[in-house]
């Protein structure tokens, strides 16, 4: 630690990033799209008692996201490659924590193991915000803290009690198979509900997120918005989903309400900021509804887009704050008024900041599109009151977005900035790029991504089939009729299928 | 002679410690002032020897040795916590060394002292007998009186020890009464003839609960359980910082552990009646415990009200025990707070060793606000203390972690989750003072115009004891299984 100096430190983070990338990359091809157990799996014993193990596993829900992660973070090194000038050695060691912990989420198959990596990112975010964030950084960094081990803890109360009800185990996959009572799985559900929401953040859960991301480095925001956000989401399809399926069915009125508050109070909320970081956090809140509500209407093409999207806000919203901290690094302010006009002295940066915006409010032919039309048209398969409801927020987000760049891009200049203003350098491209051809990589190809999680999806829908409750009826059962019918039909072929 | 040769064989770690006390103080008058080292290094000897000689003692795990007619026992459980305050007491002289002579305290009979106490508390966690485990808790807590008063030049010392004293003598005379009814009960003070007492007499004999309850009194004293754990802040405060965490750690750990065996093996029969007054005792102990550590400003004092909130955890634990149900009965519980104090031991000692050698000007900067900016100065000190600061928040893959997994896991499996989401909601209280800590340490600047920052003075003595509690937070963090299968071996011969 005290041999490096920081540029090699710097340099090492990148190395070992990329190394990180260039070691899961070649998983996309191995993966096999067909088979319906978890892949390049790793057993060892761990504890003995109670007996916990050092169990790892990737399935189609998994591949994606660690895919995401270790793609993310290479460009999370760069983006702090001069941002960051005080303390970069532990700034880049903190970086590399938070890659493994959130690695080891994404792929831990043991409950206890998945604890430990989920909390162990606690520490180093918390160090991440509150000594390299903005002015207001402590009270955003112990907030963040206290929301996110609220909600932990009463994780581990129910990791517990799902241990001795589920045959002396903390295997995920055991658990899931397991059959509980289904008013232990409401409390369950509601504990879960505790770690997982705040994560999200579903509302009214959120408001830790536009401070911890408006305080957080460049490289903080990005990793929070990219990556932690979906480890919430990560939690509901993995664990509440399979292990609870009853009380999931109960609470499913509930979280679409929610989801779809989210939906549109984010974006309204988005619409009111005048700070850029704020309207990017709040429009977070808006677009994890979609997530959110995608996975709770329980059927394939929900599931599905939920999980594309987890993979699309990553992306997008990853490009949207690294562009927030491009400009940030020229002006020293966040403020849309501070950055107006900026299509002509930056061409390059206005192009790539278009691109994230439109995929952002979901235009044809970007990622977001792809899965924003699948969740919405899962949701018509349960509620047609709730897609119309939850359309809102796309216009909404067209309303901020486009408002936005009409600001930042091709706003009338304030004169005293132009002078100094210089476009994007080869670092700054290589951090936004490979972003952006990944919009319209899955807005124009999303199948191989798609294919690739089918399998697991239609594991999760079938261990939810196990519930003796009965489907929750939409609010609008009488409007949506034939069209539930044509949903349970395809619910009856999924069932075949299995 | 010959007669007693066996019981003094049993006997022999403790008479060790006690010989080796007295040639402490035999040897202080004699020995000059800048060779006070040795009579350290004589209390470690005394140490390694009794290490080897408990381990030796009890190779199997089915043995236990009573010798005075069942005044005291040598089980593996007695085992477990004579090696664990081997090593507290160990650590504690390590981190006294530089600590005594920065505070021009150093004094020979200090570590008389040491291993008086440290003998009081192996004859409490062999004692057998309702008198034996006294004798053993006066002669810790008589040394520890001394000990606290150690620095006379400070007036809050002095006026710690004197607090301390009276408290404690007043809980002692409690714990007294208590026994002196039961053994109008019993007609001895044998915990094996309480139990069968109580067994004959019924479990709803008013004398019985009433001597329960004078005993569940005096023991919470020791344990600095609310509502008795007024003195803990005040003496942890004003006691040389060294003596403080030989106080928060090894009389906690010997309280726990004599209090663990009168209950369960002496007053097993009336579990129904104080596993509720436990249950109460432990909810408010670490409610108060942790929100009353919000507000403290001086770090030694936060951390008194920290280790008042760890033994509420611990007592959940052991709460846990006493409703255990199914084959495995109290075992988890017991064993998870074994596992608890150990763990507790490490991180506790280590942040600790740190307050007394961060120096400023050569007073002891026991001030929250010295921390300030030290992860700027001495990154490395910086770091421990976050460890150590996060497992005792109990967040993983600290040791802390580990602690609270194993007794939270052992009061859901007793059909306490209600009690367990509750203690782990203030678990995350708690997370908000030692964060503070973290917070003051890497986010706050120093104040540019005081002349003089607090530093961590290095040597190589507390080198040593912050690399073994570094370790013990780490290793026990990350493979927690020797410390485990330890406890839970120790646990199996003790009911």
């Amino acid at each position: 630690m005290y041999f490096a100096t920081e540029s090699t430190a710097r340099w090492i983070a990148l190395a070992a990033t990329l190394a990180d990338l260039f070691v899961a990359l070649p998983l996309w091809w191995l993966f096999d799209p067909q088979a319906s157990q978890m892949q390049f799996t790793e057993h060892v014993a761990w504890i003995t008692v109670p007996p916990i193990y050092y169990s790892l596993g990737l399935d189609g829900i998994s591949l994606p996201l660690v895919l995401m992660t270790v793609g993310i973070m290479p460009l999370c090194v760069l983006a702090s490659w001069n941002a960051i000038t005080t303390r970069v050695r532990g700034f880049m060691a903190m970086l590399l924590v938070m890659e493994t912990a959130m690695v080891g989420v994404f792929v831990a198959l043991d409950f206890v193991l998945f604890y430990v990596f989920w909390e162990a990112m606690l520490i180093p975010m918390y160090l991440l915000i509150g000594v390299w964030g903005g002015a207001n950084r402590l009270y955003a960094a112990i907030k963040f803290f206290l929301y996110t081990l609220v909600g932990s803890l009463l994780l581990l109360v129910a990791i517990f009690v799902l241990y001795f009800y589920g045959g002396h185990t903390f295997d995920i996959l055991a658990l899931s198979q397991g059959t509980y009572p289904a008013s232990l799985q409401m409390w369950l559900f509601l504990a879960f509900f505790a770690a997982f929401a705040v994560k999200v953040p579903m509302f009214p859960f959120h408001t830790w997120l536009p401070d911890a991301h408006v305080e957080a480095p460049t490289a903080g925001s990005v990793i929070l918005a990219s990556i932690l956000l979906k480890m919430g989401t990560y939690g509901f399809l993995r664990f509440s989903l399979p292990m609870l399926p009853d009380a999931s069915r109960i609470f499913t009125p509930m979280m679409v309400v929610l989801s779809i508050i989210a939906i549109i109070y984010g974006a309204y909320m988005a619409l009111a900021q005048v700070d850029l970081k704020k309207l990017i956090a709040y429009s977070s809140v808006s677009h994890m509804g979609f997530v959110t509500l995608g996975l709770f209407v329980m059927n394939q093409q929900g599931i599905e887009g939920a999980v594309l999207q987890m993979v699309n806000h990553g992306i997008t919203t990853g490009g949207l704050f690294l562009c927030v901290g491009i400009i940030y690094e020229r002006t020293h302010s966040r403020l849309i008024a501070d950055n107006v006009g900026l299509a002509s002295p930056m061409p390059q940066y206005a192009v790539l900041l278009v691109i994230f915006a439109l995929s952002s409010l979901g235009l044809p032919g970007t990622n977001s599109f792809v899965g924003e039309f699948l969740v919405l048209v899962g949701t018509f398969l349960w509620s047609k009151v709730a897609t119309a409801l939850a359309s809102l927020g796309i216009i909404l987000a067209a309303t901020y977005l486009l408002w936005m760049i009409q600001r930042v891009v091709f706003g009338v200049p304030s004169p005293h900035h132009l002078p100094k203003l210089r476009d994007l350098n080869q670092r700054e491209l290589a951090t936004l790029v490979p972003l952006a051809l990944l919009v319209f990589l899955i807005g124009i190809f999303p199948n191989p991504l798609v294919s690739r999680m089918h399998q697991s999806v239609t594991n999760t829908i079938a261990s939810m089939s196990r519930a003796k409750v009965a489907p929750t009826a939409p609010p609008s059962a009488g409007l949506t009729g034939p069209l539930l019918a044509v949903g349970g039909e395809q619910l009856k072929i999924q069932g075949a299928l299995r | 002679m010959s007669l007693y040769g066996a019981d003094l064989l049993a006997l022999l770690p403790e008479l060790i410690v006690v010989l080796a006390a007295c040639l402490v103080i035999v040897l202080d008058p004699i020995t000059p002032a800048s060779r006070r080292d040795l009579l350290a290094w004589l209390s470690v000897g005394a140490l390694a020897l009794c290490l080897g000689l408990t381990g030796w003692q009890i190779n199997e795990l089915n043995v236990r040795v009573s010798a005075f007619s069942d005044l005291v026992v040598v089980d593996a459980y007695a085992r477990f916590w004579k090696i664990l305050l081997y090593g507290v007491t160990g650590l504690t002289i390590f981190m006294s060394l530089p600590y005594l002579k920065a505070e021009r305290v150093h004094l020979g009979e200090y570590y008389g002292f040491i291993l008086l106490a440290l003998s009081g508390m192996m004859v409490m966690v062999s004692g057998a007998d309702l008198l034996t485990i006294y004798l053993g808790t006066e002669l810790m807590s008589l040394s520890l009186y001394i000990m606290t008063g150690l620095n006379r030049a400070k007036p809050r010392s002095l006026e710690a020890a004197a607090k301390y004293f009276v408290l404690g003598a007043f809980s002692s005379g409690i714990l007294l009464y208590g026994i002196s009814l039961l053994y109008g009960m019993a007609g001895s003070t044998k915990l094996a003839s309480v139990a069968g007492a109580i067994g004959t007499r019924g479990a709803d004999d008013p004398l019985v609960l009433i001597a329960t309850i004078l005993i569940a009194v005096g023991f919470s004293f020791k344990l600095a359980a609310v509502p008795f754990h007024m003195w803990t802040p005040d003496v942890y405060q004003g006691a040389p910082t060294s003596v403080t965490a030989f106080m928060a750690v090894a009389s906690k750990a010997a309280s726990f552990a004599a209090f663990m065996r009168v209950f369960v093996e002496g007053l097993g029969g009336l579990k129904a009646d104080w596993s509720v007054l436990f249950l109460l005792i432990a909810v408010v102990t670490l409610v108060l415990g942790n929100v009353v550590a919000i507000v403290q400003t001086n770090i030694k004092r936060m951390l008194a009200y920290s280790s008042i909130a760890h033994a509420g955890y611990a007592l959940i634990g052991f709460v846990a025990a006493a409703r255990g149900v199914g084959a495995s009965g109290g075992t988890p519980g017991l064993a998870s707070i074994m596992i608890y104090l150990a763990i507790y031991s490490f991180m506790t000692l280590g942040a600790f060793a740190l307050i007394g050698m961060l120096r400023k000007g050569g007073v002891e900067g026991e001030e929250i606000e010295d921390f300030t900016g030290l992860a700027k100065r001495q990154p490395l000190a910086a770091f421990l203390m976050l460890l150590f600061m996060a497992s005792l928040a109990g967040i993983p893959p600290t040791a802390g972690f580990i602690g609270k997994f194993y007794v939270f896991m052992a009061a859901v499996e007793a059909g306490l989750a209600w009690l367990a989401a509750i203690a782990l909601i203030f678990a995350a209280v708690s997370a908000y003072y030692y964060m503070r800590v973290v917070m003051v340490m890497y986010m706050r600047d120093p104040d540019p115009s005081s002349v003089e920052q607090p530093r961590l003075v290095a040597s190589p003595a507390l080198s040593f004891v912050l690399a073994c509690a570094v370790a013990g937070v780490i290793l026990f963090g990350l493979y927690p299984n020797p410390l485990v299968s330890f406890a839970l071996q120790s646990v199996l011969t003790f009911k």
